[in-house]
């Protein structure tokens, strides 16, 4: 299930979030989209999930384009966003079953998959519990089991780690790695925290919304000749590190 | 988009309205709250000041609280349409939005879910209203609870599509103060909801006119017949065209790529 990005720009106002981006990610496996804050990431997000049109190249996933055929394309994805967008006042189970129904899935047909995707996701036992009560943490996971529920090819996270401390973040990695092992998914992790990405990883990274790299990511050590993957983003991106 | 994956799109949607609205009773108390001040308080100090003659569609002298309980009905519809059409793209519910964007199903159809689910559970404060104005002799006959139910279905649906509009289009329009200084008061004070139109009439030529042209005028006048097992048709063309006329713009012009976007 291969995603091509061709050439796309985009603009808010005179602002130029996007410059010619273009990328192919091959089918299966764990991807990295890396940039600091404000290289354009989420924009590149918003534009793949369609939440912003494009205003200038194409989008295919498995040669289906996302202008002609929007439909097809949102049944292989699966998104989670950068902030929390479950229902805080409701359950679990009530909110994964709200994304089933809009995916066309009845509510029988749902429940054995909310089932699979929450035990999946060591979750099932808080399956009636207001989301309210949930730690940040759970709160990604259920957002994850949520975004696998429609059986996507692709899921997309954007920055999904954000505000959640360093062993919660290592373990939610590692979950979306089994992910794509077991059943050959496709996932785009953004993100700019470096622990996050192993060197041996597809990535690419985005600096000033342009692609600065795209290859492993231990080409990142080549081009800013350093040992450490997050020493070399700094190095290339300009930025510092942030405690 | 087949049939049952459409039906099981817009169960779901009425179902996480309706579990909402269940969670947030304080909400629902205060959209009743508003509608019964202007009923209780206002009426009773207002009903001597304005004596009103026997009018269509009443057959004998009405006390000033029957008179204004239909335009009371579709404020409670006005309020909560705005209210949930502006949340839907402005708010903290932008994640909503998104979530609910993510879905495969045309977006119109999904709009048009959204729109039609607010409007059920807004004729459940519409007719906890009823119940209360039972109170104070609002008494229309029995079958009139049921005529006046398409009457109020279509006026929600009127008052949300134009919420949708306007928060799609006018971008000032982003917060409820600005919403209820230039849409609501204007629309409810601009009609026949408080004061029968020859009133104004009488008042000024102008405001008159301006009342004419308030769809919301046509949107009470329907309720107000309805609930007296009445058609009033000039009233349900006005209303209907309005409500066709208001969602096909915001639905064909919704877009929701508002604001600044973030690296």
């Amino acid at each position: 299930m291969s995603i091509e990005v061709n050439h796309i720009s985009f603009r808010y106002g005179p602002r130029q979030a996007l410059k010619d981006v273009s990328f192919k990610l091959t089918e299966g496996g764990f991807h990295g989209l890396l940039g600091p804050n404000g290289a354009g990431k989420s924009t590149l997000f918003a534009l793949m999930t369609r939440l912003y049109a494009l205003q200038q190249g194409e989008i295919t996933i498995h040669d289906q384009s996302i202008r002609k055929q929007p439909a097809q394309i949102m049944r292989r994805l699966g998104v989670v966003f950068q902030q929390s967008t479950l229902d805080l006042d409701l359950t679990v189970k009530q909110n994964l079953l709200y994304h089933a129904s809009l995916h066309g899935i009845s509510a029988r047909e749902a429940a054995p998959r909310i089932e699979q995707e929450l035990t999946r996701m060591e979750m099932m036992d808080r399956a009636n519990d207001k989301v309210r009560g949930l730690n940040g943490g759970h709160r990604r996971r259920v957002e994850i089991a949520r975004a696998l529920l429609h059986q996507p090819n692709i899921l997309l996270l954007d920055e999904p780690t954000v505000g959640l401390d360093p062993q919660t973040r290592r373990a939610l990695n590692q979950h979306v790695r089994k992910l794509c092992a077991e059943d050959n998914l496709t996932a785009l992790w953004a993100t700019h925290l470096m622990e996050e990405i192993k060197p041996d990883d597809p990535v690419i990274l985005l600096h000033k919304g342009e692609v600065m790299v795209d290859g492993q990511a231990s080409r990142l050590l080549e081009l800013a000749n350093e040992t450490d993957l997050t020493e070399a983003f700094h190095s290339l991106t300009g930025t510092k590190e942030v405690a | 988009m087949t049939l049952s994956s459409s039906w099981h799109c817009f169960k779901g949607i009425l179902v996480r309205e309706f579990l909402r609205f269940v969670q947030q009773r304080s909400r629902f108390l205060s959209a009743l709250i508003r509608p019964l001040l202007w009923l209780i308080v206002f009426a009773a100090g207002f009903r001597a000041a304005l004596g009103i003659a026997i009018i269509e569609p009443y057959e004998t002298y009405i006390t000033y609280e029957v008179y204004i309980a239909p335009g009371l009905c579709c404020m409670i519809l006005l309020f909560n349409g705005m209210q949930s059409s502006l949340s839907m793209v402005y708010d903290r519910e932008m994640g909503s939005m998104r979530v609910l964007l993510m879905s495969p199903l045309p977006r119109p159809y999904l709009l048009l879910c959204k729109m039609v689910a607010t409007a059920l559970i807004s004729l459940t404060q519409v007719y906890a209203f009823l119940v209360i104005a039972l109170l104070v002799e609002v008494e229309p006959p029995l079958i009139g609870y049921l005529t006046v139910l398409p009457a109020l279905m279509l006026v929600a649906m009127m008052l949300s599509s134009l919420g949708l509009l306007l928060s799609t289009r006018i971008k000032q329009l982003e917060n409820f103060a600005g919403v209820m200084n230039f849409v609501i008061f204007p629309m409810f004070f601009l009609s026949s909801a408080l004061y029968p139109l020859w009133k104004m009439q009488e008042a000024s030529e102008w405001l008159y006119w301006l009342c004419q042209v308030n769809p919301f005028t046509h949107a009470v006048e329907l309720v107000r017949y309805a609930l007296y097992s009445q058609l009033n048709t000039d009233a349900l063309i006005i209303t209907a065209g309005a409500t066709l006329l208001f969602s096909a713009v915001a639905v064909t012009g919704f877009s929701p790529q508002k604001g600044n976007g973030r690296g």
